[in-house]
């Protein structure tokens, strides 16, 4: 299905005053580009092995002062991604067979256009950025991530959702032949997640397709992947195939896992433990003997983006809405 | 079947770079030497390593009594106490790895993750149920202590429980290799068991410890 020539103002322009004025305090908070990112990128080009298709045309947004990207190597070589193993080196390792292309997108729900959109359909009428966030897992380890990709609301918007589309669910790809660790019922696969329409349409939620300057590489969650800066890791769905407008909440995979464990927001918050461990600090990770002796470092409120989405959780409970 | 002279002079001396191997391809990795590196998150790669080797090896210390019986051979024995105490080396490593490099010598936060955490607070309980055991484990301290001895050293038994409930507790979802663990302490309590009951019925003195 195609989707038509924009209208001269497309809604993606239409930002609410609210969000524009976040926007421009978070541009000022910034500053500048600061030398971390620029650092970052004298270090990436002398990491990044050639086989990795460079992303052309990627607007750079100015990364809050005091981010230190992780290399290339930490970033592609320590992952979560269970569909291919449940080691930190298992995704690297284990996706060499995974193939991101050609790539289908099924649309569906409370949404005036639905349908399956190829994945240039979906991304290539935006305007790729780069933006440098910190990366929180919920197992208390961090990293700052150079992630490139579009604003997912700006893509949500194209599909018109109805006053209906309460939250927006999203689906990996099913492929146990390419991803071996479906072949375990370690979740009940295909992964699934889901966040309030409010929170998918935030401007700092980032619909990504690429890493450091480059293509997704399959261990990060290629060809489109989710990235929610303020939530835990597990929140940013890789490999999405399915994205579907609902009015009532969608299940979540590991809220399904383990319901007293992972909640359905997941937002990074140093005040509410994990049952089995403590979210008040993390490791950031580092390779090199020099990280041996480096401590944690506090976990900040919304992973250090509070001013910028502590509104969406006005009245809610955090700690009962873990 | 082995003499004692080979045991102590080849089969010994083997064990203990065995039992050692780990701990180098873990040193050889934090050298980033040749193709071995530790990955990006190297103190918990340590920490890991380290606890799961001391794992290892107390179920190997576990295995020699049944290994004696099933063989009719009595050289196991001669390997109980070095994998014992190779065994609580990787735990005590696992247990500094985690004060040190992982919550920094903070003794507050230590102390909450011992009180909060109950798989901190049972692997804790392992490893302090193990000192004695590696402390009491000279031939001078056996003659000393005689029957009690024994009785002390019945400890291994809370302890592995402890520690393999500590590893299952610990992982996030993917629970088959400390099933694995579970799978094969049961078994090695199991055929204690049983064996226990065949001697009783037997001869009701001699019974496997």
């Amino acid at each position: 299905m195609l989707i038509r020539k924009a209208p001269d103002i497309r809604p993606s322009e239409i930002t609410p005053e609210r969000v524009f004025r976040d926007r421009r305090r978070l541009l000022k908070a910034a500053g500048f580009i600061g030398a971390s990112a620029l650092l970052a990128e004298a270090r990436a080009a002398d990491t990044i092995p050639a086989n990795h298709r460079r992303l052309a045309n990627v607007k750079k947004v100015p990364a809050p002062a005091g981010l230190t990207p992780n290399t290339f190597e930490e970033v592609t070589g320590y992952n979560n991604f269970y569909e291919f193993g449940t080691d930190k080196s298992d995704p690297a390792a284990n996706s060499g067979k995974f193939r991101p292309k050609p790539w289908k997108v099924a649309i569906e729900g409370e949404a005036e256009v639905t349908g399956s959109f190829d994945f240039d359909a979906l991304v290539s009428p935006h305007q790729l950025e780069e933006r440098i966030y910190r990366f929180r897992c919920v197992e208390a380890w961090s990293m700052v991530i150079p992630w490139v990709g579009i604003p997912l609301g700006d893509v949500l918007k194209r599909f018109k959702p109805s006053s209906k589309a309460k939250y927006v669910a999203f689906e990996t790809v099913m492929r146990p032949e390419e991803m071996p660790g479906q072949r375990y019922p370690i979740l009940d696969w295909p992964y699934v997640e889901g966040l309030t329409i409010a929170e998918a349409m935030h401007p700092l939620t980032l619909l990504v397709t690429g890493v450091y300057g480059v293509e997704l590489p399959a261990q990060n969650g290629a060809p489109l992947r989710l990235m929610v800066p303020w939530k835990y890791g597990f929140k940013s769905i890789k490999s999405i195939v399915r994205i579907r407008f609902t009015e009532q909440q969608p299940p979540t995979s590991w809220n399904l896992a383990a319901p007293d464990e992972y909640g359905f927001y997941a937002n990074v918050n140093p005040k509410v433990d994990h049952p089995r461990w403590s979210q008040a600090s993390e490791r950031v990770v580092s390779s090199g003997l020099g990280s041996l002796l480096a401590s944690r470092v506090p976990t900040q409120p919304f992973n250090g983006y509070a001013a910028q989405v502590a509104s969406l959780y006005t009245g809610l409970d955090l700690a009962r809405n873990f | 079947m082995p003499g004692q002279v080979q045991i102590r002079r080849v089969w010994k001396p083997l064990a203990h770079v065995a039992c050692a191997l780990p701990l180098a391809v873990l040193l050889l990795e934090l050298l980033a030497v040749g193709p071995f590196r530790i990955g990006p998150n190297p103190a918990l790669a340590i920490r890991d390593t380290l606890g799961t080797w001391g794992l290892r090896l107390l179920l190997a210390t576990l295995a020699m009594t049944p290994l004696r019986l099933a063989t009719g051979q009595a050289w196991p024995l001669a390997f109980r106490r070095l994998l014992g105490l190779w065994s609580f080396a990787y735990v005590l490593l696992h247990f500094v790895t985690y004060f040190v490099l992982d919550r920094g010598i903070e003794l507050g936060i230590i102390l909450e993750d011992v009180a909060k955490r109950p798989y901190i607070t049972i692997g804790t309980a392992a490893f302090l149920l193990m000192v004695p055991l590696a402390v009491t484990s000279t031939a001078g301290w056996r003659r000393r202590l005689g029957p009690r001895w024994t009785r002390l050293h019945r400890l291994v038994y809370p302890v592995a429980i402890l520690a393999c409930w500590h590893y299952y507790w610990l992982v996030k979802r993917d629970v088959r290799e400390p099933l694995l663990y579970v799978t094969v302490l049961l078994m090695l309590l199991g055929w204690r068991l049983v064996a226990r009951r065949a001697a009783r019925r037997t001869a009701p003195a001699a019974r496997p410890d």
